[in-house]
């Protein structure tokens, strides 16, 4: 009835993972409480949980990264406990079977519910809003694609609580993860988890390259596009190449697991290199779908707060695609150890440092933005400039990486884990929260508090160096990555150090809730009612902040790069010239518009998917029929739903840019 | 020179009074590559530097408040300057990428080192969570301690029981996967007599903080001295002594073994994921 499930699966025998089972579940038992008593549900599911809205799935992957930061980020903190305690016979607090299991999970939930939600949030938000439309070319299916990613949380916070998670490293390498080497149910926590979210991912690479293509404002040519836009189609256009991939290799591995096929075993003919070719084919592209559109959001951020239009566009466009294209021809860096032919070795190494051309081209892109303009020490600003700093240190230890001796000794020890930290953490966590800080204003209409987001930033920029350089030296020291515990007692120090630098960074984290809620606390004060705080250059600065669900009451005709500071320049000359000629000129002319209903159909199939991947990691079959028959029963209802389309009126628009009276100064 | 000598001392000092591996080889291999990560280093440096230098400086004297910068805000091109700043990065590419080509040919793992004395085969099988390491033409075999002949170039045949690891000895050189049911080689050299840490550098499982080994580099004289001693002590390696030894566990003592059935290597290479038996062990033999 129950396939592999018992009373054994609940940890009642180790103290920490049930202590934090008890504190997740009660958690979710009381905010579910809490809004019951609030009566917050009929809220939350018709204006959120039901949302077509790019905008509110946007915030809404943004809290999901939140709150899985958190969870990552007590498992980061747990690994350098661990080993700043674990030296010589030392054990330290975490056994090798839990403490496996942790940083297997760190690495998985940090790249797929962290950085992934992040990412994917920022380009919900902005992307419609910067190339002047009103909504994603398919708004039903951008919730689908939320509700499933939530699914994969879902999932791996119940492996949590019921079962145990992979304890194989966050890539779960063959022979390793195979049945023989891991027969419980952890790796299949993973596989289910990333296939149901993955799916997910794989829905908003294509709902994103089609509003990219298709959708754009009048007059927004290619080459008029916001560089963030352009990154995000370079990123979704990765999505979509290489996330087919990762499903594949999964379904290969599931095979294996499942059905005692041989793709990647290591005797009857299977072989664990495909499968590490395989994941790495996806796995390189995924960390340009992760930084391309962090670099989107500097170089909106840099010109914003430089007052200065972004430097060398056409050459910022062409690096992004020239990135593009490139990341897809790298991937064999990640195992030169392997022992391909030199020749082989040589033009991956090759191909990996001319990544570093545009990634520069970008960098002294921005550097010449800033020259000659007038820079405001924003926020937003500050990260910018931590990760042009911490950035360039990553892309040399990248390099370096990229010549195969020196990956020969550099393999797999602390320096990769320092490097790939250095570009994630200085690249897009910085990017990411540059994003958030710049765009908070827009999505809900009062700006973040500076001073705490400051302190916030400086836990980050001085955490990441504390707890990063150490572990550089580590690496050049022979210290290995995943090893839970050492013998050699000069290594303590530095783990010692590192985890001050975690402790510092959490603090961070810690202040960043803060600021969201003194934020909020003192909204009234720090209202925008211009809809432009930051003298922003592009189209989303042009509409109220918060922007309705229809974003523009009238469709913004662009005429050049940087629309809204044409529009903003243009209409303060003319003000000069005749004041009452151009407000004759430019009444604006109101349109009824054609917006999608709310849609139940993602949450409902998300919900069941969850139900379908539990019964597979469990091998529950009823529950799997079930949920395949729900999920089906769900989609099938929506090919079939012909109320979906809502109309506002002309005079809604208009009465709602009366009621806006800043707007129309500046349109 | 200069600079890289300063380099190497600095990056010493940060390390002073540990065991520095990277930067300590004692081989051929191993000090090579330290020279190409330190040469790679500064080669990037005398880009990041400056950029770093200029990002900070840039920010500012452009900040809004000083009223001596010279505003700019309506530029936003220059072709002079583009075309610099994709010569920049492009020719220090060009640059590392020779560096990349010609070191990768050079010190390929497979690649033969080049010596008067005659090169030593060793084959190299990883286990949960040991390493066994046989001696082919001694006849005897070592599990977790690897003694190698100082000035003898060493060839590694390497395989895996089961799951991937990583044959890694810092202060050699190079690493190389070993993966179950292939062979992968690898020549190292040892130039001075001593010990040194060996470890897997890949995760394999629950054991695997443990799976490192000793590797003890021995004068000829003294190695000869102990593949004699070995030759008396241990039982033989043969197909139920495998079967024992492939049982999954960690912190296994140092131990040997007096003599190996032949052909045994081969035997685990072409029957992997489970012990061969000893007639799978005898067809490998004459198929050699």
């Amino acid at each position: 009835m129950l396939g592999k499930l018992t009373w054994a699966a609940i940890p009642f025998n180790q103290p920490i993972p049930l202590v934090t089972s008890i504190i997740l579940v009660i958690g979710i038992v009381s905010l579910l409480a809490l809004i019951t008593i609030k009566g917050w549900w009929s809220y939350l599911w018709n204006e959120w949980i039901t949302s077509t809205d790019h905008k509110r799935i946007g915030v809404m992957y943004m809290v999901l990264g939140l709150v899985m930061l958190l969870r990552g980020f007590a498992d980061a903190l747990m690994m350098r406990a661990q080993l700043a305690l674990a030296q010589g016979n030392a054990t330290g607090f975490l056994p090798p079977e839990h403490y496996d299991q942790i940083f297997s999970a760190h690495g998985t939930i940090m790249i797929f519910f962290v950085a992934m939600p992040f990412v994917i949030g920022l380009m919900n938000f902005a992307v419609p809003l910067q190339l002047g439309v009103r909504d994603v070319a398919f708004p039903v299916l951008n919730s689908v694609s939320f509700w499933l990613t939530a699914s994969g949380v879902l999932l791996v916070n119940v492996s949590l609580v019921v079962g145990e998670f992979a304890k194989t490293g966050w890539l779960v390498y063959p022979p390793l993860s195979e049945l023989a080497y891991s027969p419980g149910v952890g790796v299949d926590y993973y596989l289910w988890s990333l296939q149901i979210s993955g799916l997910g991912t794989l829905l908003t690479g294509i709902n994103f390259t089609t509003t990219i293509l298709k959708m754009r404002a009048p007059g927004m040519s290619y080459m008029r596009m916001p560089v963030f836009c352009w990154t995000a189609l370079a990123s979704n256009l990765l999505i979509v190449a290489a996330f087919p991939i990762l499903t594949a290799t999964f379904a290969l591995l599931l095979l294996d697991r499942y059905c005692g096929f041989h793709f990647f075993t290591p005797d009857l003919g299977g072989n664990p290199m495909m499968y590490i070719n395989l994941i790495w084919c996806w796995g390189h592209p995924e960390v340009y779908i992760l930084i391309l559109p962090a670099f989107g959001v500097f170089s909106e951020v840099i010109a914003t707060f430089s007052s200065k239009p972004l430097f060398g566009y056409h050459s910022m466009v062409v690096a992004t695609m020239a990135i593009c294209v490139l990341s897809f021809l790298v991937w064999l860096h990640h195992f030169f150890t392997m022992g391909a032919s030199a020749d082989v070795n040589a033009f991956f190494g090759i191909m990996t440092m001319v990544i570093a051309v545009p990634t520069g081209v970008k960098v002294f892109n921005w550097l010449f933005t800033m020259y000659g303009g007038s820079i405001r020490f924003t926020v937003p600003i500050h990260w910018a400039l931590g990760f042009m700093v911490t950035f360039v240190l990553g892309g040399l230890s990248g390099v370096l990486l990229a010549v195969p001796p020196a990956d020969f000794v550099l393999h797999n020890s602390l320096f990769l884990i320092a490097h790939f930290h250095n570009v994630i953490i200085g690249g897009v966590v910085f990017g990411v929260v540059a994003g958030y800080t710049y765009w908070f204003p827009k999505a809900f209409g009062f700006t973040l508090d500076e001073t705490l987001g400051k302190a916030v930033f400086w836990c980050w920029f001085f955490g990441f160096y504390l707890a990063f350089m150490p572990l550089y030296v580590l690496g050049i020291m022979g210290a290995t990555r995943r090893m839970q515990h050492y013998a050699d007692p000069s290594w303590q120090p530095y783990m010692i150090v590192a985890l001050g630098g975690a402790v510092l960074i959490f603090i961070g984290i810690c202040l960043m809730v803060v600021q969201l809620w003194w934020s909020i606390r003192t909204r009234e004060q720090r209202r925008d009612l211009t809809g432009d705080p930051w003298n922003g250059r592009t189209l989303e600065w042009g509409t109220a902040s918060p922007p309705p669900s229809w974003n523009y009451a009238v469709e913004p005709h662009v005429n050049g790069i940087d629309a809204f500071w044409a529009v903003k320049t243009k209409n303060r000359e003319l003000h000069k010239v005749a004041e009452s000629r151009y407000e004759a000129e430019h009444q604006p002319h109101y349109e009824t518009i054609h917006m999608p209903k709310r849609s139940a159909t993602g949450f409902i199939s998300a919900f069941f998917a969850v139900f379908l991947g539990f019964g597979l990691i469990w091998h529950i079959w009823w529950l799997v029929i079930l949920g395949i028959i729900a999920c089906l029963a769900v989609l099938l209802r929506q090919a079939w739903d012909m109320d979906r389309d809502q109309f506002i009126d002309a005079a809604e628009l208009e009465d709602f840019d009366r009621r806006h009276p800043g707007l129309g100064a500046q349109r | 020179m200069k600079l890289r000598n300063s380099i190497t001392a600095l990056l010493g000092a940060s390390l002073a009074g540990c065991s520095s591996a990277l930067l300590d080889p004692h081989g051929p291999i191993g000090r090579q590559e330290k020279l190409i990560l330190i040469d790679s280093t500064v080669i990037m440096l005398a880009i990041v530097i400056p950029v770093i230098i200029a990002t900070l400086v840039f920010a500012w004297w452009f900040r809004a408040g000083n009223p001596k910068a010279k505003r700019l805000l309506d530029w936003d091109y220059s072709g002079q300057i583009e075309f610099v700043v994709w010569a920049i990065p492009a020719l220090v590419i060009l640059f590392l990428g020779g560096i990349a080509w010609i070191s990768t040919h050079d010190l390929d793992p497979p690649k033969p080192i080049a010596s008067n004395v005659a090169p030593l085969d060793i084959e190299v099988v990883s286990l949960d969570w040991k390493w066994l390491f046989i001696y082919p033409d001694a006849g005897i075999a070592s599990v977790n301690k690897l003694v190698l002949p100082v000035g003898t170039p060493v060839r590694f045949h390497m395989t895996s029981a089961g799951v991937m690891n990583s044959f890694f000895i810092p202060q050699l050189g190079s690493q190389i996967y070993t993966m179950a049911g292939m062979a992968t080689r690898l020549n190292l050299l040892v130039d001075d007599p001593g010990t040194y840490r060996g470890l897997s550098a890949q995760f394999s499982g629950e054991g695997f903080s443990d799976m490192t080994f000793e590797v003890s580099a021995l004068s000829h004289q003294d190695f000869e001295q102990w593949l004699e001693t070995t030759r008396t002590q241990g039982g033989t390696l043969d197909a139920a002594a495998y079967a024992a030894l492939m049982r999954p566990s960690a912190k296994d003592p140092q131990h040997t073994y007096a003599t190996v059935t032949a052909g045994i290597f081969d035997a685990i290479l072409v029957h992997p994921g489970a012990a061969p038996t000893a007639a799978q062990i005898e067809p490998a033999v004459s198929a050699d």
